[in-house]
């Protein structure tokens, strides 16, 4: 279990890179997972090609949510927004690098969940 | 050094009583013994509650109440033998005693079954900022059903009741007031029987939840005149799936049924029913017979050591954790000062999210809980969005509270 707590993951904790707003921003959207209160906002800038130039994330909760938000956010940064249909647990657990209980595997995605619904609404919007 | 003497103090055997318990030899891990607090979400249950329900399911059990065969009558005798042992743990009738799924149902009852009979529009109830979600979510239903207003009496700095402000809401002519007699987040001991007093002068019935404090103290319906209580097995030492509504005589007489069904009815016919008497008329079905007995059982076994003893050990344990724990740099414990509050302590350690705090005790065995504790409004109103929380009972010991101790120190020692 200490595991989870690996180096990695305190120092992304402590110090994460990503964390921010960006304004002005094309997508932002948050979300919660209430059990927890864990909070988090994902706010993204895209390029007219659709390539994700700049991402950053804010909020507060445990070290596993926050972590996985500053490696996601980290990690979609110059990559199409297309590409986040794809992203699944299994990109989230290898980022992360650790195994997850079925409770706190709902911390680590939350970052996927805020990011996913975003990106899915920004285009809902444009196809309507 | 410190818990030697601070133990010296009790008459309770602690020995004795941890070895009532059998989930208390549970290694988590190989060579990582449990270390349970959390006993304020669930308590462990000792032998003697095991055994009972064992025994009644080897040897007793039929369905009650419907067949004159010998076990049948065994099973029902059982069942009823177990409200006696509940109603008299708490100074009731039997018949004041009315079985439940747990404190949550009880609750519910009151607001479906009274709330909807006694309470119009524009009618208010008091509660206080301290609710357990099964305190508060009965009657906000209730509330946006018939139209009523809910008003809440206000925390002081340290984690009480504001009992002037209580006062003052009473001014406003509430029906009903229902408050937690003991916090499950802040452990904070309700000043209930004078409470009681002041919602009776306003001309409102009391209900008391004692989810968390019939576990932990001698209760007198009676002498404190609450006008219901709803009480829970789970967490004094008995079974899951069973809990009580006590309500006064008088006050159920005039309540309708809540669930209808079999036992519920004496006769009934195509378009109409008889309902049964006390407190018959408000379990519908076939009821938890076993859970019963377990929780007769855990009665009999917390009775025999006494409330008074078991009490004062939570509060010294309590006390004991307030002191170790304070010591820790950033770290704040919620809530009033010892005398004041029962064997719980939420606390907040800077800069580390409750969740992780929990993950990594439970890698040394230690099981807290982290979380709103079913009282997202109460930490909202605290500012925080998540607590930690250990909880104590009558088996819970000094060492325990070292291994907390030194179990934060780890976790501080990780997010250093
Ligand atoms: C103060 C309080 N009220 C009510 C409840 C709900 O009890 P039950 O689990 O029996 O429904 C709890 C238990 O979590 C509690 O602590």
């Amino acid at each position: 279990m200490d595991d989870l707590y690996r180096q990695q993951i305190i120092d992304r904790y402590k110090h994460p890179l990503k964390r921010g707003m960006l304004d002005p921003h094309d997508i932002t959207y948050e979300d919660e997972n209430p059990l927890c209160g864990d909070k988090l906002r994902i706010d993204l800038r895209v390029s007219p090609e659709g390539i994700i130039t700049e991402a950053a994330f804010s909020g507060d909760g445990c070290a596993i949510s926050q972590a996985s938000a500053d490696l996601l956010t980290e990690y979609i940064e110059g990559k199409p927004l297309e590409e986040v249909r794809t992203l699944s647990k299994e990109d989230i657990l290898d980022l992360l690098g650790i195994e997850l209980s079925p409770i706190r595997l709902k911390c680590a995605l939350l970052s996927l969940k805020v990011l996913k619904a975003g990106a899915y609404g920004m285009k809902e919007e444009k196809d309507a | 050094m410190k818990a030697e003497t601070f133990s010296r103090k009790y008459g309770i055997d602690i020995e004795r009583i941890r070895a009532d318990f059998p989930i208390l030899k549970r290694q988590i891990k190989p060579g990582i013994p449990l270390v349970y607090l959390d006993s304020a979400a669930s308590s462990q249950k000792p032998s003697a509650v095991i055994d009972a329900m064992s025994e009644y399911y080897r040897n007793h059990h039929a369905n009650i109440h419907r067949a004159v065969h010998t076990l049948a009558e065994e099973a029902t005798g059982m069942y009823e033998a177990a409200r006696a042992k509940i109603a008299a743990c708490i100074a009731a009738q039997p018949e004041e005693i009315v079985f439940t799924r747990n404190a949550t149902e009880a609750i519910n009852l009151v607001a479906q079954s009274w709330g909807r009979t006694h309470l119009k529009a524009g009618d208010r109830i008091l509660l206080s900022e301290m609710e357990h979600h099964s305190n508060l979510v009965p009657w906000q239903i209730l509330a946006k059903d018939r139209d009523l207003q809910l008003d809440f009496i206000p925390l002081t700095g340290s984690g009480e009741l504001d009992l002037d402000a209580c006062e003052t809401l009473l001014g406003r002519g509430p029906k009903l007031v229902a408050l937690t007699q003991m916090s499950n987040v802040l452990g904070t001991i309700v000043p209930i029987r004078e409470i009681v007093r002041s919602a009776h002068r306003a001309g409102a019935r009391l209900l008391v939840d004692a989810a968390q404090a019939a576990s932990h103290m001698a209760i007198d319906v009676l002498d404190l005149d609450a006008d219901f209580m709803a009480i829970s097995s789970h967490k004094m030492c008995g079974p899951t799936g069973i809990g009580a509504l006590y309500g006064k005589t008088e006050v159920l007489r005039d309540m309708p049924p809540f669930l209808g069904g079999g036992d519920m009815i004496r006769k009934v016919d195509w378009r109409s029913f008889e309902p049964n008497d006390l407190p018959y008329i408000f379990e519908a079905g076939t009821p938890a017979i076993a859970e019963a007995v377990g929780w007769g059982a855990a009665v009999d076994y917390l009775t025999a050591i006494g409330f008074e003893a078991i009490h004062r050990h939570e509060t010294d344990i309590a006390a004991y954790a307030m002191e170790s724990l304070r010591e820790m740099p950033g770290l704040t414990v919620l809530g009033p000062e010892p005398s004041k509050r029962g064997g719980v302590v939420s606390f907040t350690l800077e800069g580390i999210h409750p969740h992780d705090i929990a993950q990594i005790l439970d890698s040394y065995g230690i099981a807290v809980r982290a979380g709103h504790h079913c009282a997202m409004p109460l930490h909202t109103r605290l500012g925080l969005s998540a607590t930690t929380r250990a909880s104590f009972y009558l088996y819970s010991t000094f060492e325990e509270v070292d291994a907390l101790a030194a179990g934060l120190r780890k976790v501080r020692a990780i997010f250093a």
